[in-house]
């Protein structure tokens, strides 16, 4: 089972509908023991940083996804990727997850067009098991008008947008970010989920 | 790169595809969500679902609608047509439509925009906009599918939207949609000149290289349209090609 981490934010229907698509089953759920007993887990998100930390801390979820995504596969779609950092500039500076090193801040960058919203070109920069099949062409969809900030060891893929945009992310073991949204982005996007439920 | 998006809309009363807006003899054209399937497979970048319906039953059959695209089709999905409240917003968002597209109803009543992006974002707060020339580049607003006008400026009026929280501008140009001569041009250039969010063309397109006129031309980010893919005169596949060939990045 995987656990679709359900603490308020949208689009979590979305998340699911893709992976009953690709016949998994999966949980939208707010309960500890559910985290517990699933084999992989995934933080979806929408909506303003600071008021999704809050939402986790509510929930009292923080200190289980600290714990479960060192023994387990764990991604992070959207916000829910910008969450696993240490820390954000969006409105105020407030802290992450800190599962991975970086921090989120604005794309900042005259004559872009911001959010940066639409589909754009995957470029990897390593290996990663969520490529599995994936070809050298392959748009997904982003919305996003914050980016993070991390190392390139982290950064195992990005698309182009003014600069460098981190697309997707890694700790090198259990914990997965796409800064796009993988359900909501065709075949390609349903391919990564695939692949992330796959992984062991 | 970001690519130029294509964006298909189906009109929907009751449940049904319907053609013939001007709100006169309108027919039914087909189901929905095989539609919306059907675009999706032509490489459809995004969908939009424009309801028509009136009542207020009408609506719960659009949210099945909704929810019932939501399983199959994996792009954005957008909703526009007679959302008025924040409620409206939520229904469509949990239905699974990833935007929702205010009209009308945004121009009489504005803070509706400013609601709808603090609770859910503005990513998710599309503002579509029916405006019509009267005079050398000026152009006002219109509401009610183009019959009411608001006598507000279109360039002051997108600013309001972006500044309010709009995560996006569907634009539609009055003089141009139904005449199959191209999107409007000038008007175009001046919204998204105007704003920094992204600007959907809408209204106008009549044959294969309106599209890529349209991206040539101006910055906008997506070009949207209905009857021409509808009818199937095209497909979404044959206007990525034409983009293509002309260097302009399409997924």
């Amino acid at each position: 089972m995987i656990a679709i981490i359900d603490y308020g934010a949208g689009n979590i229907f979305s998340v699911k509908n893709a992976l009953d698509y690709l016949g998994y089953e999966s949980r939208l759920t707010d309960k500890r023991e559910d985290l517990e007993n699933a084999d992989s887990i995934i933080l979806p998100g929408v909506g303003a940083f600071p008021w999704a930390m809050n939402m986790l801390s509510a929930s009292g979820l923080v200190d289980t996804i600290k714990e479960q995504a060192k023994i387990k596969p764990f991604l992070g779609i959207c916000l829910g990727m910008q969450l696993l950092f240490e820390k954000s500039y969006e409105f105020e500076e407030c802290s992450g997850l800190s599962l991975i090193n970086g921090y989120v801040d604005k794309i900042n960058e005259p004559d872009l067009v911001i959010p940066h919203m639409g589909w754009n070109k995957l470029e990897y920069n390593h290996n990663c098991p969520l490529f599995d099949g994936l070809g050298n062409d392959e748009y997904v969809y982003f919305v996003h008008s914050y980016k993070v900030f991390t190392d390139d060891k982290t950064l195992t893929a990005f698309c182009t947008y003014g600069g460098k945009v981190p697309a997707v992310v890694s700790d090198g073991r259990y914990v997965y970010g796409c800064q796009f949204h993988p359900e909501k982005s065709g075949k390609t996007g349903l391919k990564i989920l695939e692949n992330f439920v796959s992984l062991k | 790169m970001l690519a130029k998006r294509i964006i298909p809309c189906l009109d929907v009363r009751d449940g049904k595809v319907v053609k013939g807006v001007n709100f006169e003899g309108i027919k039914e054209v087909g189901d929905p969500v095989e539609c919306a399937y059907e675009y999706n497979l032509q490489g459809a970048d995004e969908i939009v679902f424009y309801d028509i319906t009136a009542s207020h039953e009408g609506r719960g059959v659009m949210l099945d609608v909704v929810r019932e695209t939501a399983k199959k089709v994996f792009v954005p999905l957008t909703v526009g047509g007679g959302i008025k409240t924040v409620d409206d917003i939520r229904d469509t968002l949990r239905a699974g439509a990833d935007k929702v597209s205010v009209n009308s109803q945004a121009v009489q009543n504005p803070s509706l925009i400013k609601e709808g992006a603090d609770i859910f974002g503005s990513q998710c707060i599309c503002v579509g906009v029916d405006a019509k020339a009267i005079g050398d580049k000026k152009w006002t607003v219109f509401i009610n599918g183009g019959r009411i006008d608001m006598k507000i400026d279109l360039i002051d009026w997108v600013k309001k939207c972006e500044q309010l929280g709009a995560g996006e501008i569907c634009l539609n140009s009055i003089d141009t949609d139904g005449v199959r001569g191209g999107f409007d041009i000038d008007m175009l250039k001046a919204v998204v000149d105007a704003v920094k969010i992204p600007v959907i063309a809408s209204g106008g397109a009549g044959k294969l290289g309106d599209f890529a006129d349209a991206f040539l031309k101006t910055d906008c980010s997506a070009a949207l349209a209905a009857s021409l893919f509808h009818f199937r005169e095209l497909t979404v596949g044959q206007v990525k090609d034409d983009c293509r060939s002309k260097g302009i990045i399409v997924r």
